[in-house]
């Protein structure tokens, strides 16, 4: 479904990504790990089409159709999401009504009540306060309620490809079981496939992925199952992926 | 063809009436023309003596050239008077036909029956119609235009004409005090609460004129009122001037709203003092939105006289292409255990500039003030400007004074963000611009909230 060709990709005229591959395919689940500034958002950030990422090589495809230099809504409208590591926020507009506009790109035909019915029903199961949807989307929200907000609307606009930006960072334990649960259920239900870039092995327990990558300098230097994961955890990128990440 | 205040399509096709003057001056600006609006509305010797001292002054006075640039104004090309109405009427029916057409087009009787108490239709320099609701014409509301207030009450404009905004405040204010003609006044008695708006609608149509309306209103202890006025005029390649005067004069315990729609064509120049005096106890808010005109200088202001009075000013602008919107507000603390708040929005697009002035200043001796002012501008392109000039001016220990300013960009981030959800680049711009102005749209009625909406996507897809 999703198939990433030897992209390599520039930030302000430095190399960022160097030549990254991978394809998924409808159902999976993937993860994506690495150290810090290894690239893990840049390659979330440049599949969905930031315009600061320029891709100086390589393709995109998306069932088939390259999608290399769609714009991000265009990318949203085939299928893809990307929940944020750091979601802006937007002053004086609240989740229902932004949820409203983005469920009638998704959801055309749903009257207003089947709208809130839905809405409803979503945020009880993600256990999403009443009255948070009735606030500035993301303004003043906690570490939990940001996260479990982005995975609010991925139950909203039902994607194709979900590429979660560490759902479980600044996330309470019991939030972080809520989160990968509804995550489980959304994916199950349509048949997501999934990129879950994260650190711990926590949520990996309750999205067991079919394929584990490691990221280093822009690269994927080393891809596994999901024993790869508890390797890492174990002992640490350096010693799993050598000390240059080569 | 479907209404409205803001005059939607005007601002697209900029359609100009044709009708017939009574009553045309030549273009050129003197001390004939001052008296010879006097004379034409009969007035009193008091009337044109000091309609004479504000001429001399506005001579006198050099224009200000510390704000926008209105170097472009020329006084020689300006008609000062024009009159398409022999009277004032109180019913449509008795309104010119083409002028009443016009005001039908902008949905005013509509709205009247609606969901106004009141209404009032100015074209050019005289008030075509004018009408009260009968129950409250019962308990002692006046509302009516300012000329038939000079003939009917002449006590109470020469007890308060004048006295909020002298004529030397400033040039402007001297132009329109020797020119004046036109607005509302407005008398609601002593504890009298008008539940629903009063509404004056201003409307220029030809070009190189001057509109220059003069408000008052008087609003007696313990009463309360909501006014509102909107404004609009045809596109022209030439500038035309319209300069205002509002005084408005709160007594103990009432409550004063005054809601702006300024959506004059952008040919037009708009330098316009608005001023309230809140005594003791009482309330006075000022809604003002700028998103037409050329230039717009206006700062409405209130003057904490007495104890307890609070103010609250929300100033919102949209400075597009070719504009300038140099807007803002002051709060000037006399008495003590006053408060005031100062909010501003303003958006620049385009190469559109934007300024706010803020003034908050405590007298010595206006012990416990509390004041707020904010202002939040935001960029839309990398052409648009944007200037804050807050001012705080304390002379007293005793206060709790604060302020706050953020000046943006829409960010490239934020963009990703809604667009990552599927919305388009202007779908997702639009978004930003009605969240921020969201403080300002939530405090309209529903039905000027929704024209409000309609008007700025109209801007934001207008490329000029």
């Amino acid at each position: 479904m999703l198939e990433i060709k030897n992209l390599e990709i520039n930030v302000e005229n430095k190399k960022i990504l160097d030549g990254i591959s991978l394809e998924i395919k409808p159902g999976e689940i993937h993860a994506l790990m690495g150290p810090n500034g290894s690239g893990k958002t840049s390659l979330s950030f440049s599949v969905m089409g930031h315009p600061k990422y320029k891709i100086t090589n390589g393709k995109i495809f998306f069932n088939e159709q390259d999608i290399t230099n769609l714009t991000a809504d265009k990318k949203a409208n085939l299928g893809i999401f990307l929940g944020f590591q750091y979601p802006s926020e937007l002053s004086g507009i609240t989740i229902r009504q932004f949820l409203k506009k983005v469920s009638d790109k998704f959801n055309p035909g749903l009257s207003v009540k089947e709208f809130q019915n839905i809405l409803g029903e979503k945020s009880e199961q993600l256990k999403i306060d009443e009255s948070l949807i009735s606030r500035s989307l993301n303004q003043g929200f906690s570490g939990g309620e940001k996260k479990k907000c982005e995975i609010l609307q991925m139950s909203i606009i039902k994607p194709k490809l979900a590429i979660l930006d560490e759902p479980d960072s600044g996330v309470d334990i019991d939030s972080l079981k809520i989160l990968a649960e509804n995550i489980k259920k959304i994916a199950k239900e349509n048949n997501t496939a999934i990129l879950l870039i994260t650190h711990y092995n926590r949520i990996l327990n309750y999205l067991k992925p079919d394929f584990v990558h490691i990221i280093n300098n822009g690269k994927i230097v080393m891809s596994g199952n999901y024993n790869l994961a508890e390797e890492l955890e174990q002992k640490g990128y350096e010693m799993v992926v050598g000390k240059n990440g080569n | 063809m479907e209404t409205s205040f803001l005059d939607i399509a005007q601002t697209k096709y900029g359609d100009k009436d044709n009708i017939e003057y009574f009553e045309k001056f030549p273009k050129g600006l003197n001390k004939e023309v001052v008296i010879k609006i006097s004379k034409l509305k009969n007035e009193p010797q008091w009337m044109l003596d000091f309609r004479l001292k504000a001429f001399e002054h506005f001579l006198q006075r050099k224009m200000p050239e510390w704000g926008a640039d209105l170097s472009k104004i020329n006084f020689d090309d300006i008609s000062y008077y024009a009159s398409s109405t022999e009277k004032v009427s109180d019913s449509w029916d008795d309104v010119p036909e083409n002028i009443k057409k016009t005001f039908e087009r902008l949905g005013i009787p509509e709205a009247e029956k609606k969901f106004l108490a009141g209404a009032g239709a100015m074209y050019e320099s005289t008030t075509a119609y004018h009408k009260l609701r009968e129950d409250l014409e019962k308990k002692g509301v006046i509302f009516c235009d300012t000329d038939t207030a000079l003939q009917k009450y002449p006590e109470l404009l020469k007890q308060w004409f004048g006295k909020v905004i002298p004529y030397a405040d400033n040039k402007f204010a001297a132009l329109n005090s020797a020119l004046w003609s036109g607005g509302s006044f407005i008398y609601v008695p002593k504890n009298v609460k008008i539940d629903l708006p009063l509404q004056a609608y201003f409307r220029i149509n030809a070009e190189n004129t001057g509109q220059f309306e003069r408000t008052l209103i008087i609003v007696d202890e313990g009463a309360e009122v909501c006014y509102i006025e909107g404004c609009s005029a045809p596109r022209y390649s030439s500038q035309s001037l319209h300069s205002a005067v509002v005084e408005v004069v709160a007594l103990k315990n009432s409550r004063v709203r005054y809601t702006t729609l300024q959506n004059w064509s952008n040919n037009i120049y708009n330098l316009v003092t608005k001023r309230a005096y809140a005594y003791q106890g009482a309330y006075v808010e000022w809604l003002d939105c700028n998103i037409g005109s050329a230039v717009t200088m206006k700062y409405p202001s209130v003057c904490l006289m007495e104890e307890g009075a609070k103010a609250n000013i929300l100033s919102v602008a949209f400075a597009n292409s070719g504009q300038h919107q140099d807007a803002g507000a002051k709060a000037i603390h006399i008495a003590p255990n006053t408060s005031s708040t100062i909010i501003s929005k303003s958006i620049s697009k385009g190469t559109g500039k934007s300024t706010f002035r803020g003034l908050v200043k405590v007298l010595k001796g206006a012990k416990n003030t509390k004041s707020f002012m904010k202002c939040d501008a935001l960029m839309l392109d990398k052409n648009s400007k944007s200037d804050t000039i807050p001012s705080l001016q304390v002379y007293e220990d005793d206060v709790q004074v604060g302020h706050e300013a953020t000046v943006g960009k829409v960010g490239e981030d934020q963009l990703f963000y809604l667009m990552s959800r599927g919305l388009s680049e202007q779908e997702a711009v639009n978004m930003i611009v009605n969240g921020f102005f969201k403080e300002f749209i939530k405090e309209l009625p529903m039905e000027y909230a929704i024209e409000f909406n309609k008007l700025i996507q109209l801007e934001m897809e207008n490329n000029l």
